[in-house]
């Protein structure tokens, strides 16, 4: 291995097991579907790619992601706020909770919310009262969205903000600075960058989201069928072309927003110079 | 100074008086996030609970005793082991390569080892189809030797394994890293054979990592819906996993049924949250410990 | 006297430690103050208080003559420099120097004409477009510095301001502050655990241990008169013998009880032989144990009537070397007796000066 006097043993046999590992079971799927991908003329492609009902579910994906991953930056900020901050009684099990949606398997949160949200339901009937229908529609989306993605933003932002120097906020009292100036000005800032990666994460997941989504989404073509769900009924039409296609828009924003995710970060500690 | 700064850290870190926002504030954020919690996450919880015994016990525990939902429960639990076994295997492995080692493209192995988790669920069962299903180069092969896995119970495992792929490596890489190399090129120095290493100075410093993240990737595992969906082909009592079968039962407006079988899964994900909450105030406690 | 800045028997405890216990000292206008003390002696606490960062349990302060213990941090209009220096990292130098005079809103142009006149001073003016980790150490302090100084106060904290330098800027930073504060005639206080760092910058120093004041007053009388025992012991080099009545020269005053006592080595005057001593008949005759190259002295220990003590020996003299027999004649002695501190002259001295 490349550093000259390495001691410690067992590099090739790791080497070894994690290649064999990461080909067969990450390279070669990915493989095999490039592979596939790329064996589909450019025509064939920009057609399935710009079918209206194809666009529809991006964009809906895309677009109940982004609303889900804004409110999950509020609410998630405000959490770990709360956990940080103050003491009260019931914390403990506050803290716990925020996890739940990942330990939750999707397809059960997926049926209760639908239960809790459909015109009958526990919350369905207010929000249908007030003419918002929740249950089959973007806003059940992004409800089963904001669910999902909550975890991402609170756990990113709650390691940062405990271990934010206090000198900090004494510094700017000091200086005069009245609490709500303080949070703007000194603290938002130390917390802007776990903000955005905990959002780009929650983000990244909603656009891929299927199980929470999919019962609640009602799945109506041209109306609440989202991405992943087009994958889907496109496999069941064992239209592969058609799913290859929604799958690569998929990962190309899943990409993407790594990408301005990972320039953003590089932007901040360059200009900063860490 | 030492002994008075600790004293005071907590008083102006997190509760300082005169930074302390008014108790009006406080109260109002708590309550906020509270309410939050309760909409989001404990009333699904309650529905469950409800749903699940609305038509008596009887009900309830027909529809668990039911032969596919225990054929379910088995499949569910075979992917989860074989998941949470090799990922294990795979997660020490990549981890003591990754933090042990320096060499060319180590950014890029931290990547690709990371994939599962940029890529959607089902696009992640597409590939899946996609290598073994009828369009694959060996699909004629495999059928030949009478193996199918799209469709069928390997394809499941794959799939499960490859969704929780990153969870363990990920969760005892920064354990690793923060332990350094000195203990086991000390070790190593000593003429400690690479196994006598592993077992006797990495393992006891980074368990409770590891137990951390198979806990993660047990969660996961029995949780995935996605990815399983698509390779599955949601053949009856022979390729539908719990979630799965959920998801069948309330497709039949089942829906007793499908919420008795969810409270099975709830179960699960409270344990695994306790669980995760216990491991993680242990390594908190080391690392106060080392501090 | 009449102080800028005055505790008045402040008492603080955290679950139990007490931080400060009956506290009083005070601070008079334009001087620099050093609060001394060992590690945990509760000096940042006394310091955090006076900022308003920590509120006492009982006990005034006072600033300008005016109680303040109720008052809030941010009204106090006290500049404070922390150890880490707590700067703004997302905030250029200029913006981190601004950021007091902006919360008080004042119109941008003076704010300008300010942070300039700030960036001029601390000799910031060529980084005032950087950010905190684009800078040295030495540069961040000042920063830090400039930025406490912006709005004016009328009084400057400084929590172990040289704590994160390294030794080499460090010296170089106690004058250039010492100078700095000197010529603003902002009356100042610092919190140091090295008592070089306190000597060399402080116009007035005190002494904390165990969250009590043991002493305050310029640096030479803490070093010439200390009052208390901690106090002879904590300063200079000090070594601390059992009974002080066993050397020559040195009986004890009052009968029984403990002769304790301190002796530093600028007490001890060392020679190889008789010929180089000026009060040979009071000279104990000792071992030399191992010495200590100090690059303008030398650190000599020696062993006399079965105690180490501690002497200098200039590089002029004879060299003396492990196992040397040598005299060393014991000029006077702090004696420690029920929490006071006495200075004890050799009576050798006193004979000889009567003969003469």
């Amino acid at each position: 291995m490349g550093r000259t006097g390495q001691v410690i043993p067992g590099g090739h046999l790791t080497m070894g097991i994690v290649f064999f590992y990461l080909s067969l079971l990450v390279l070669l799927p990915l493989s095999a579907f490039v592979l596939y991908a790329s064996d589909m003329s450019g025509q064939d492609f920009i057609r399935q790619v710009t079918d209206y009902r194809m666009v529809h579910g991006y964009l809906l994906s895309f677009g109940c992601a982004l609303a889900a991953a804004i409110i999950n930056a509020v609410f998630g900020l405000l959490l770990a706020w709360v956990l940080v901050r103050y003491d009260f009684p019931g914390k403990r099990l506050m803290d716990g909770l925020i996890d739940l949606p990942f330990a939750l398997p999707t397809a059960v949160a997926g049926i209760a919310l639908t239960t809790l949200y459909v015109e009958t339901g526990w919350l369905g009937r207010f929000f249908y009262q007030l003419g918002i229908p929740t249950a089959f529609s973007a806003v059940g989306i992004t409800i089963a969205l904001v669910f999902v993605g909550i975890p991402f933003v609170a756990r990113s932002v709650q390691p940062v903000l405990k271990d934010l120097d206090g000198s900090l906020e004494e510094a700017a009292a000091l200086l005069g600075a009245g609490k709500f100036l303080t949070f703007r000005k000194v603290i938002l800032p130390e917390l802007i960058t776990p903000l955005v990666s905990g959002f780009a994460l929650a983000f990244s997941r909603g656009i891929g989201e299927y199980g929470s989504v999919v019962f609640i989404a009602g799945n109506v073509p041209f109306e609440t069928e989202i991405a992943p769900l087009l994958i889907m009924t496109k496999l069941e039409q064992f239209d592969y072309q058609a799913a290859a296609a929604v799958a690569i828009v998929m990962l190309a924003m899943s990409l993407l927003v790594l990408l301005v995710l990972n320039g953003y970060q590089r932007y901040r500690l360059q200009r900063q110079g860490a | 100074m030492e002994a008075v700064t600790k004293l005071a850290k907590p008083v102006a870190g997190s509760q300082s008086r005169f930074l302390k926002t008014e108790t009006i504030v406080k109260w109002s954020l708590i309550l906020t996030g509270a309410a939050f919690l309760v909409v989001m996450m404990i009333l699904p919880l309650i529905l469950i609970g409800v749903e699940a015994l609305g038509k008596g016990w009887n009900a309830y525990l027909a529809a668990l005793n039911e032969p596919f939902a225990r054929k379910a429960l088995w499949l569910t639990a075979e992917a989860t082991v074989l998941s949470v076994v090799s990922n294990t295997i795979f997660g020490l492995a990549a981890a003591w390569l990754l933090t042990k080692f320096d060499f060319r493209g180590k950014t890029l192995l931290g990547s690709i080892i990371d994939l599962p988790f940029a890529v959607s669920p089902v696009v992640a069962g597409l590939f899946f189809i996609m290598l073994f299903g009828r369009l694959s180069p060996f699909y004629d092969t495999l059928q030949a030797y009478h193996i199918a896995v799209v469709f069928a119970v390997p394809g499941i495992v794959l799939a499960t394994i490859f969704v929780t792929l990153p969870f363990i490596a990920r969760s005892i890489i920064p354990v690793m890293e923060g332990q350094g190399r000195d203990e086991e090129e000390a070790a190593a120095l000593m003429g400690a054979s690479g196994w006598r290493i592993f077992w006797q100075i990495t393992l006891p410093n980074i368990k409770w990592g590891l137990m951390y993240g198979i806990i993660l990737c047990t969660a996961r595992a029995m949780g995935e819906f996605g990815a399983v969906s698509v390779v599955s082909g949601h053949i009856r009592g022979k390729t539908n996993t719990l979630p799965l079968h959920i998801e069948i039962l309330y497709n039949e407006y089942n829906f007793t049924a499908a919420f008795a079988v969810s409270s099975i899964l709830v179960g699960l994900a409270v344990l695994v949250l306790i669980l995760r909450n216990f491991v993680e105030w242990r390594m908190e406690r080391k690392d106060d410990h080392e501090v | 006297m009449k102080y800028e800045v005055e505790l008045k028997h402040i008492e603080k405890s955290f679950n139990g430690f007490k931080a400060a216990n009956d506290a009083s000292f005070g601070v008079a206008k334009g001087e620099l103050a050093g609060l001394l003390g060992p590690s945990g002696s509760g000096k940042t606490t006394l310091l955090r208080m006076l900022a308003g960062l920590e509120k006492p349990d009982k006990g005034d302060i006072l600033i300008a003559g005016r109680r303040v213990n109720d008052l809030p941090a941010r009204e106090r209009g006290i500049g404070f420099v922390f150890q880490n220096y707590a700067l703004f990292r997302h905030m250029t130098v200029r913006d981190n120097i601004a950021f007091g005079l902006r919360v008080q809103k004042e119109d941008s142009h003076k704010i300008k004409v300010r942070t300039d006149e700030l960036l001029e001073l601390t000799g910031l003016s060529q980084v005032a477009k950087r950010y905190p980790l684009q800078l040295s150490g030495g540069q961040r302090q000042r920063v830090a510095f400039a930025r406490a100084l912006a709005p004016s106060p009328s009084l400057l904290l400084l929590d172990e301001p040289f704590a994160a330098i390294d030794a080499k800027v460090r010296k170089e930073l106690r004058s250039w502050l010492r100078e700095a504060i000197h010529n603003l005639g902002i009356t100042s206080l610092f919190v140091t655990h090295d008592q070089d760092e306190a000597v060399e910058v402080a116009d007035k120093i005190i002494i904390v241990n165990n969250g009590r004041i043991e002493q305050a007053g310029s640096p030479l009388e803490i070093y010439q008169a200390p009052q208390t025992p901690f106090v002879a012991d904590f300063i200079g080099e000090s070594v601390k013998v059992e009974d002080y009545t066993q050397f020559k020269g040195f009986t004890a005053e009052e009968k029984g009880g403990s002769h304790q006592g301190i002796i530093r080595p600028e007490f001890i005057e060392l020679a190889k032989d008789e010929k180089e001593i000026s009060l040979p008949l009071g000279a104990e005759r000792g071992t030399v144990k191992a010495t200590y190259f100090r690059g303008s002295s030398v650190a000599v220990d020696i062993e006399v009537r079965g105690q180490i003590l501690r002497a200098h020996r200039s590089l002029e003299k004879a060299p003396l070397q492990a196992g040397d027999k040598a005299l060393a004649f014991i000029h006077r002695i702090y004696s420690l007796e029920a929490g006071r501190t006495r200075i004890i002259e050799n009576r050798a001295k006193q004979k000889e000066s009567v003969v003469i």
